[in-house]
């Protein structure tokens, strides 16, 4: 940790910051902060050593590039990076990126569960790399590019089908009831906020449709995220009544909310807590109430 | 090539809000992105939105407190825009459907955050800018906005006139990235650069990966000067081990530090007697590395940041998403027990000079959100006052490169009268490795043709006099030339220096030696080291060769924009021999008004960087903000 080096640093410059004499108190202070810092010197130079001797951790990383000869064919490459507490599995893929081979491929950025980037198949299940403990895994760990999706290359697949399926049952919010003034809000209850919360988190990582069975077998199917969204809109009250209509209408389609089997498989893999499967089964509740047509 | 009204590079917060400004003016308007909208940095926002919203509150208290936040280096005109433009948008926003938390008669939610004198902090759960970037992209997909996703724009496309002043912008260039091709993007009105913060420049940070400066770094080699660089700020409350953010809304909820001992520092150590926890930023941030160096803080390196008293329900309501990043990150119940929390790099109060509508000196040149130094914030940046930042001057941004006129502005770019020169006492020469031009350093070999060369940079070199103006597409066409020679000598070489090792020993230097204290010995040994790193980067290959998603490549064009803000924020820090806000001088332990109420800013003068100053603006609407002793 680079923390180390700094507090060497700081210490020199409080030293220069404060002149007057240090209290008695102070100086033990002091002291015994300067032995636990060679007792953990000392202490990390063991764990190094003793780390070296075994603490690596072993990753078993898909590769596939159709533009480089040896990658045409798929295989998995084997990578043993150092093993530090919390590390998760994107840490140990970025180790070996920058360690090893610079050519590994994958999607990234906020490294904090909020930007949906880096969604891999991890020990056969839809996962974020960087929400998953390497700790919590069985080795060596498998990380694969979610399934059911073209592979561009190495665990990047292309995702254009999940944005086109967003887009399909308008994820944008509607109203005919905008209030007149620049500074006058919508109310809206608290139930009601509370009601769309789950499905306003959604993070467009993909994990639920790669895990589903029927979106795997039935490329229109809307998918759960998908279905999930609308929902968040058409129970959202500031919307207004016309509108619920609308975006029922939009999920009751043929490849709508009535494909889903309720297998759970969505909300099993959902990084952030969304219950799908139940957002998908109100839906379908809500289509009965109103008469709208089964397939 | 690609050809708009106005293009917007980057698609966060400010790049979507400039894009649906400019699209509501009837411009025809595309966004050139490097990630997929909605993987901006923006989503990982949590505290909420500064607005004056209620009954008690004002624009004038809201423009108070944002200049004593600033520690009098906020430009009056810009902060009054700020705050008297957020409400409205804030609104905006409300009416395009975003889920803000709610009070019991169903309006939206307000809570209190650090240096404020009202509870204006507009929310939405702790996740507040998730909600703010996903509406905007909604409302974008909903006009059908163009949306170039995952290509990455790598050059400007400016003319190679004498002064800065007189050049102008005709568009980017990018590559796709999912393919490797490069193209030109023209822009008939204006590119306007939302490209977000440089946190990669430090190795402890709450930025994404993504967040590489490359925004700032274009700019500065096109000749816009780059503002108040030094001011970078340090979160109180980061996870130790990944520098996640745990949102200041957690202490304006309630929440409490304490130290090793048990002892509620803020107040029982004297650092803020009146606001304890909610002092600003920088103030609380060097007080809880003061009690870690003193020897009290928790296994010498952290402090707590304590919520349990305020309850489950409080918390859930409030705060969930922090529950989830403690546990995640850190394997640390919230609920049960106190955070481990430590300072961490996390916003750039400097950046690209822009006046309130957020245009450049450079024409048809605009900037707007974190890669823009309006300046709103000065020395230091309030919690709060970065969203309406985006929003609004990402809307006037928009509006302004559409074409409609929003009145005179009060804030001047580029060298005017007023303007000082200075000079930095540097171990190191700062700037190109070749005086001649900036080509090489962009990772390029000497081309050896001045006509070649001509087009190399970012902002041409010159063969003495003025040159014949050519054509916009012209202009963009030798860009896209210069770009591709670039490129391609990266992919041929294939031995070298890796960016993976250049960027690690940058980041450790900065956080070393640029961090919350800092001394004149650590700010020249970081200079030395960019320096070093600016040497190796002549040899940095890209290994991968294909040119399929080539992330090995992106991230060596990235490096070079590291490299050049890293040393921008260095030269800043190194030339301000005052205490102000965040940017704190072992050696110099005063403000000093009577010298430093002035703006710093770097020219890079084609590849030797001139550093320049001009005043602060105090001069608001209807009063002069004086300035005053900042305590909380």
């Amino acid at each position: 940790m680079s923390t180390q080096l700094e507090e060497r640093e700081t210490e020199a410059e409080v030293d220069a910051g404060h002149s007057e004499p240090r209290s008695a108190y102070q100086e033990r202070r002091l002291d015994d902060k300067e032995k636990r810092r060679e007792q953990r010197e000392r202490e990390r130079q063991d764990e190094e050593r003793a780390e070296e001797a075994e603490n690596t951790v072993h990753i078993k990383v898909f590769r596939y590039d159709p533009e480089v000869a040896e990658k045409q064919e798929p295989r998995f490459d084997d990578f043993h990076v150092p093993f530090e507490k919390g590390m998760t599995v994107l840490d140990a893929v970025m180790y070996a990126r920058d360690h090893h081979d610079s050519s590994l491929t994958f999607r990234h950025s906020c490294r904090q569960a909020i930007c949906g980037s880096d969604a891999f198949f991890i020990n056969g299940r839809q996962r974020l790399g960087c929400q998953t403990q390497i700790a919590d895994l069985e080795t060596p760990v498998r990380v694969e590019p979610l399934p059911h999706k073209e592979v561009v290359k190495d665990l990047v697949v292309d995702m254009d089908h999940f944005f086109d399926q967003m887009e399909a049952v308008e994820p944008y919010f509607q109203t005919n009831e905008a209030p007149d003034s620049d500074l006058d809000e919508q109310r809206q209850s608290r139930e009601n906020r509370e009601k769309i919360k789950m499905g306003t988190r959604c993070i467009w990582c993909a994990c639920c449709q790669s895990s589903c069975n029927i979106a795997a077998g039935d490329n229109e199917f809307l998918g759960p995220a998908a279905i999930s969204m609308a929902y968040r809109f058409a129970m959202d009250e500031r919307e207004g009544g016309d509108m619920k209509e609308h975006r029922l209408r939009i999920v009751e389609q043929e490849h709508g909310v009535w494909r889903c089997q309720t297998q759970f498989s969505c909300t099993n893999v959902c990084p952030k807590d969304i219950p799908l499967t139940e957002h998908i089964q109100e839906l379908k509740r809500e289509a009965v109430k109103k008469n709208l047509k089964f397939w | 090539m690609h050809e708009h009204d106005v293009l917007v590079v980057g698609a966060g917060g400010a790049g979507l809000r400039a894009a649906i400004a400019a699209h509501e003016e009837g411009a025809d308007v595309a966004l050139v992105t490097k990630l997929h909208p909605v993987r901006s940095h923006t989503g990982a926002a949590e505290g909420g939105i500064n607005a004056v919203l209620r009954e008690g509150d004002s624009w004038e208290d809201h423009a108070y407190d944002t200049m004593k936040g600033s520690d009098y280096l906020g430009d009056a005109p810009a902060v009054e825009t700020l705050c008297q433009d957020s409400p409205e948008e804030t609104i905006q926003l409300e009416h395009w459907g975003m889920p803000f938390s709610r009070e019991e008669d169903g309006r939206v939610s307000q809570r209190p955050f650090g240096g404020l004198s009202f509870p204006r902090t507009t929310y939405a759960g702790a996740e507040t800018g998730h909600h703010l970037l996903h509406t905007l992209y909604q409302q974008v997909v909903k006009r059908g906005i163009e949306v170039y996703d995952e290509w990455y724009v790598t050059r400007l496309a400016v003319t190679d006139h004498e002064e800065p002043e007189d050049r102008k912008c005709h568009g980017v260039v990018a590559f796709d990235v999912m393919s490797g091709e490069v193209r030109g993007f023209r822009a008939r009105n204006g590119v306007i650069l939302a490209t977000g913060g440089p946190g990669q420049v430090f190795d402890h940070t709450t930025n994404a990966v993504s967040n590489t400066g490359d925004g700032p770094a274009m700019a500065y080699r096109a000749g816009v000067p780059m503002e108040d660089m030094e001011f970078i700020q340090f979160h109180p409350t980061t996870l130790p081990s990944t520098g996640v953010l745990i949102s200041e809304g957690v202490r304006g909820e309630g929440g409490i530090l304490y130290n090793e001992l048990g002892e509620r520092f803020m107040f029982e150590h004297g650092y803020a007697s009146n606001a304890g926890e909610l002092a600003s930023r920088d103030v609380v941030s060097r007080a809880e590395l003061t009690e870690v160096n003193e020897g009290r803080g928790i296994e010498d390196e952290y402090v707590h940041l304590d919520m349990r008293h305020l309850g489950e329900e409080r918390i859930i309501d409030r705060l969930e998403n922090i529950l989830h990043l403690a546990s995640d990150f850190e394997g640390v119940d919230g609920l049960v027990e106190p955070m481990p929390v430590k300072p961490g790099q996390h916003y750039a109060m400097g950046g690209i000079e822009t006046d309130e509508n957020g245009e450049t000196c450079i024409d048809g040149l605009y900037a707007a959100g974190e890669c823009a130094c309006v300046s709103v914030h000065g020395a230091n940046r309030l919690g709060g006052n970065a969203l309406p930042e985006l929003i609004v001057f990402g809307a006037r941004a928009g509006r302004h490169a559409a074409g409609t006129d929003l009145g005179e502005t009060l804030i001047e770019t580029g060298r005017t009268e007023d303007s000082e020169t200075g000079e930095i006492d540097t171990p190191v020469v700062p700037g190109s490795i070749h005086a001649d031009e900036d080509a090489v350093a962009d990772g390029g070999p000497d081309v050896g043709d001045s006509e070649s060369r001509r087009a190399e940079s970012d902002g041409g070199s010159r063969e003495g006099g003025a040159s014949v103006v050519p054509e916009a597409t012209e202009i963009v066409e030798r860009a896209v030339e210069a770009e591709n020679r670039r490129i391609d000598h990266l992919m041929e070489k294939d031995e070298g220096v890796q960016q993976a090792e250049l960027r690690e020993k940058l980041q450790k230097s900065m956080t070393r030696n640029v961090n919350v204290f800092r001394t004149e010995e650590g700010l020249k040994q970081a200079l030395r080291d960019i320096r070093e790193v600016r040497e190796q980067y002549e040899d940095v290959y890209v290994d991968d060769p294909s040119r399929t998603f080539n992330t090995d490549l992106q991230q060596t064009i990235e490096m070079r924009n590291l490299i050049d803000t890293a040393e921008a924020i260095t030269l800043g820090a190194l030339a301000r021999d005052e205490f102000r806000g965040a940017h704190w001088r072992a050696e110099f332990q005063e403000r000093r008004d009577e010298e430093w109420l002035k703006h710093t800013l770097l020219s890079w003068n084609d590849g030797t960087p001139e550093l320049w100053f001009k005043p602060v603006i105090l001069e608001g609407e209807e009063k002069t903000y004086e300035p005053k002793i900042r305590s909380y």
